[in-house]
């Protein structure tokens, strides 16, 4: 049962980063589309993203739902040495979606909006940065339990230049990923252009901000090209998601908007497989070596089999219904025009 | 500030802030949808106005309620991670299930919310059913897990070792049923009164009085009738209290020695130090009567506790007061709502009765809070009664009060927005739903 919780684990965090990572994309965007464009990029990504907006976020209660009941050392110690990122993470959560509900759901648009937009667009950007932060500190071994003093125990476990580029990169996948979701959305052919180039120039982004971490790492002593490349499915599984860039090219100039979604989906799967394949089962690296390990640090059997049945039977409910939900809004609008 | 009192209070605020978005988008849904039955079954276009109107307002409360809650999940262990690592694998199993209730909660809303002419009329009517159950179904989960906090069980506790884990029986502990009916009745008191108070001012200012009316009408029966329930969970609640925690109901009733045909006090002022209660109103043997149904019943009083596992009296007792002194209050205005629906139809048009509706706005909210604050701070100074202290559960991090400053600004500016968005909600109804105020439309 132990494994079928890691994989519900690590499943709701790949598709938070996929979906929700879509979705604070689509604030970092609008920080970044010229105002001329704004209110139709807008506009695109409020129908794609609207029906499904609060279920994309269910998917990080889900992970710490499972961490803090199947693996409550683990969610502790997270807690309390990266309580400072995770403030800040919390705070463009909190930010980000009521902004999102006042704008579209204020009944007067007015000079309202000015506050909301841009409170909008920078939690996008700040949640995601501290969500990447705070993957990088937990598995860069900079937790610290032995600290005595305030800055090494709580600050330094978590501000090193190899966590501020993964935030970075984080940053832009996410806006990546919104760039890819968005073409199959557009069905004006200009509007199809604009966002065809967008993508390929996030693309580039993405792997400036990739080479970025590596650089970080090389800085701070990380031996992450060992960690990633060091045994044969990291590797290959690196290797498989800049193949399929190349396929992805392709797709863009072709304009198969699955294909691409398709695409992006399996790179960002490659990348986490990659980044956490090599220290599984542990998670959580420390300073001090005592790693946390998903099996070691596990609850008892009788609390690992309930999380893993509620688990079970809660996805029978969830998957068919939000499937049902997307396959829904992909469907022409206005089929029952009488009711309004 | 002291690091533990911040702690406290950060997650006293955060909890206060979310129950109320947490009730709201556990009731409304059902308003929203018997308005919606009566349009899909009258094609009486006020009713359809009355059904947008309020899904906006839930888009808002559900958001509001749904990032203050991924707040709390992190905040359980960012303040209290010694009481999480021990407690989540046991309590865990409410919350598990919960995010189940959660997620189909949100699937259904995105359905209802974007639904109008995308899916047929009565699927996107079931919706915003399902949207009200698994709501209603994820707070009866949650308040198991406080319960647990108040009657644990489904472990056994061994040389500060929890042995023999069991998430189920964890779940169904004793209080479980008691305080998860009482706190789904008091979410329908609560929103049902406020909503009521706010479409009576609007009736009694005499603006689109059709659509205040009809709205008005669906919100009161909901909170008069669960209002008359209220003091009958009550009862169980205080029965179940006695039995468990007899230190939580002696403070409650700032009951200070043990006694058979024990008075129940109404009002007055604790002295803890004189263990007495001053200027208050006493009825001889009703608390025996309330506590174990009988009036010669014996009553624990705080003298049967040792003086480091007393609770607060004076906070639990006035905020005991509170809750049911506005409980009463609403009874009493639920009836004369009774009598004038089926005998004194003039008293409905009457401006008394809607300026008693209007000043009973707040008043289910607040009997909400105190309410909570009853159960929260009688449990002090366990966090898991009998078991751990609050204050070895706190984080180690020290600087606490900062985000607990930061914390309760965040909450102070979304309190107002809300109610910033509400107001203009409220107030562009005219413009935006009145359909009898649009004889544009043919
Ligand atoms: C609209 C709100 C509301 C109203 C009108 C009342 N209550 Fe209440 N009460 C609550 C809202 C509430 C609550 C906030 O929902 C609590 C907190 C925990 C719980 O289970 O419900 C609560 C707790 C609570 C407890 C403690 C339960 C525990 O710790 O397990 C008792 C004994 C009562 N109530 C009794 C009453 C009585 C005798 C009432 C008579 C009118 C009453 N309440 C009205
Ligand atoms: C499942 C639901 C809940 C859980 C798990 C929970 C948990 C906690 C925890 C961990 C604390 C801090 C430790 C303590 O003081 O004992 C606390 C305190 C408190 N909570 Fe709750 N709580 C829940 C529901 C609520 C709700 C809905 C409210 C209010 C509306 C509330 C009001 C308070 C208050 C006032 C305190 C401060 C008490 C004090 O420290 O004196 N709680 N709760
Ligand atoms: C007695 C106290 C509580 C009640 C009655 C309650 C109830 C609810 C309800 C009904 C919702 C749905 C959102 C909405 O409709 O607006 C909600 C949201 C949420 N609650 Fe609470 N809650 C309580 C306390 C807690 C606590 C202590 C936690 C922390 C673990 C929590 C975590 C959440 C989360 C994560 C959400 C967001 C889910 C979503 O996106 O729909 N709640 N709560």
């Amino acid at each position: 049962m132990i494994y079928v919780v890691i994989v519900f684990l690590w499943t709701a965090i790949l598709l938070y980063i996929l979906l929700g990572g879509a979705d604070f994309g689509a604030g970092i965007i609008e920080l970044l589309t010229s105002k001329a464009n704004k209110s139709r990029t807008r506009k695109t990504m409020y129908n794609a993203i609207g029906p499904i907006w609060e279920a994309n976020h269910m998917w990080l209660i889900i992970a710490v739902v499972i961490l803090f009941v199947g693996f409550p050392k683990i969610y502790t110690t997270v807690s309390v040495y990266l309580h400072i990122p995770l403030v800040c993470m919390l705070l463009g959560i909190i930010a980000r979606g009521t902004a999102f509900v006042f704008r579209n759901y204020d009944a007067v648009k007015d000079d309202m909006q000015k506050i909301y937009t841009p409170i909008f667009v920078y939690s996008s950007l700040i949640t995601p940065f501290f969500l990447g932060i705070i993957a990088a500190s937990a598995v860069s071994g900079q937790i610290d339990p032995q600290a005595k003093d305030f800055l090494s125990a709580y600050v330094f476990s978590w501000l090193s230049w190899f966590s501020v580029a993964v935030g970075i990169f984080t940053v832009s996948i996410c806006g990546f990923l919104a760039t890819i979701f968005i073409i199959g959305q557009t069905h004006e052919p200009a509007d199809k252009a604009h966002f065809v180039g967008k993508a390929k120039r996030t693309i580039f982004i993405v792997m400036f901000c990739g080479a970025l971490v590596f650089v970080a790492a090389y800085f701070e002593n990380i031996p992450l090209g060992q960690w990633i490349f060091g045994d044969a499915p990291g590797l290959v599984a690196i290797i498989a998601a800049s193949l399929s860039l190349l396929v992805m090219f392709y797709a863009l100039n072709q304009d198969k908007p699955i294909l691409l979604r398709l695409l992006a989906g399996f790179q960002v799967t490659m990348i986490l497989f990659a980044a956490t394949y090599t220290h599984f089962p542990d998670i959580v690296l420390l300073k001090n070596g005592a790693n946390l390990s998903l099996l070691t640090h596990q609850g008892q059997v009788k609390t690992i089999e309930s999380l893993g049945y509620a688990l079970l039977i809660g996805s029978l409910f969830i998957l068919p219904a939000l499937v049902y939900l997307i396959y829904s809004f992909q469907k022409k609008k206005d089929a029952y025009p009488d009711h309004l | 500030m002291d690091d533990f009192l911040a702690a406290r209070l950060q997650m006293a605020f955060s909890l206060g802030f979310h129950i109320v978005f947490a009730c709201i988008g556990m009731v409304m849904p059902f308003f929203m949808t018997v308005a919606h039955f009566f349009w899909l079954r009258t094609k009486n276009v006020v009713y359809r106005d009355v059904t947008k109107a309020w899904s906006k307002g839930v888009a808002i409360f559900f958001a509001t309620g749904a990032v203050s809650g991924t707040v709390l999940s992190f905040e359980l262990g960012l303040l209290w991670p010694k009481f999480m690592e021990h407690a989540g694998p046991i309590f865990g199993m409410p919350f598990s299930l919960e995010g189940t209730a959660f997620f189909i909660e949100a699937i259904a809303l995105g359905f209802y919310l974007y639904g109008w002419n995308r899916i047929h009329p009565w699927f996107h009517w079931a919706t915003g059913v399902v949207v009200g159950i698994s709501g209603l179904l994820s707070g009866i989960l949650v308040v198991a897990a406080n319960a647990w906090m108040n009657s644990p069980a489904g472990f056994d506790y061994v040389n500060g070792q929890y042995l023999n884990i069991d998430p189920i029986k964890a779940m169904f502990n004793e209080a479980w049923f008691s305080q998860s009916l009482h706190m789904c009745v008091a979410a329908f008191v609560s929103t049902g009164f406020a909503v009521a108070g706010v479409h009576a001012l609007m009736i009694y200012r005499g603006s689109n009085i059709a659509f205040h009316s009809k709205a008005f009408k669906i919100a009161a029966i909901f909170g008069t009738v669960a209002a008359c329930l209220q003091p009958l969970s009550g009862d169980i609640s205080a029965k179940d209290v006695a039995k468990r925690q007899p230190e939580k109901l002696a403070a409650m009733e700032a009951h200070f020695h043990t006694e058979r045909f024990a008075p129940l006090i109404i009002g007055g002022i604790p002295d803890t130090a004189n263990q007495t209660v001053n200027y208050a109103i006493k009825i001889p043997g009703l608390l025996s009567f309330m506590a174990t149904g009988d009036f010669n019943g014996e009553v624990k009083g705080l003298d049967q506790v040792p003086k480091q596992d007393q609770p607060p009296v004076a906070v639990t007792h006035y905020a005991f007061q509170i809750m049911v002194g506005l409980g009463m209050a609403m009874v009493l205005l639920a009836l004369l709502y009774f009598i004038a629906l089926w005998k004194k139809k003039q008293w409905l048009k009457s401006k008394w009765l809607l300026k008693l509706f209007i000043v009973a706005t707040p008043m289910g909210f607040i009997a909400l809070e105190a309410g909570w604050t009853v159960t929260e701070v009688g449990r002090q100074p366990w966090i898991i009664r009998g078991v751990m202290r609050t204050a070895e559960a706190v984080t180690p991090m020290p600087g606490i009060a900062y985000s607990f400053y930061l914390f309760t600004a965040v909450y102070i500016s979304l309190s107002i927005i809300v109610s910033l968005l509400l107001y203009r909600q409220i107030t562009m109804v005219g413009k935006l739903y009145d359909s009898s105020a649009e004889p544009l439309k043919k």
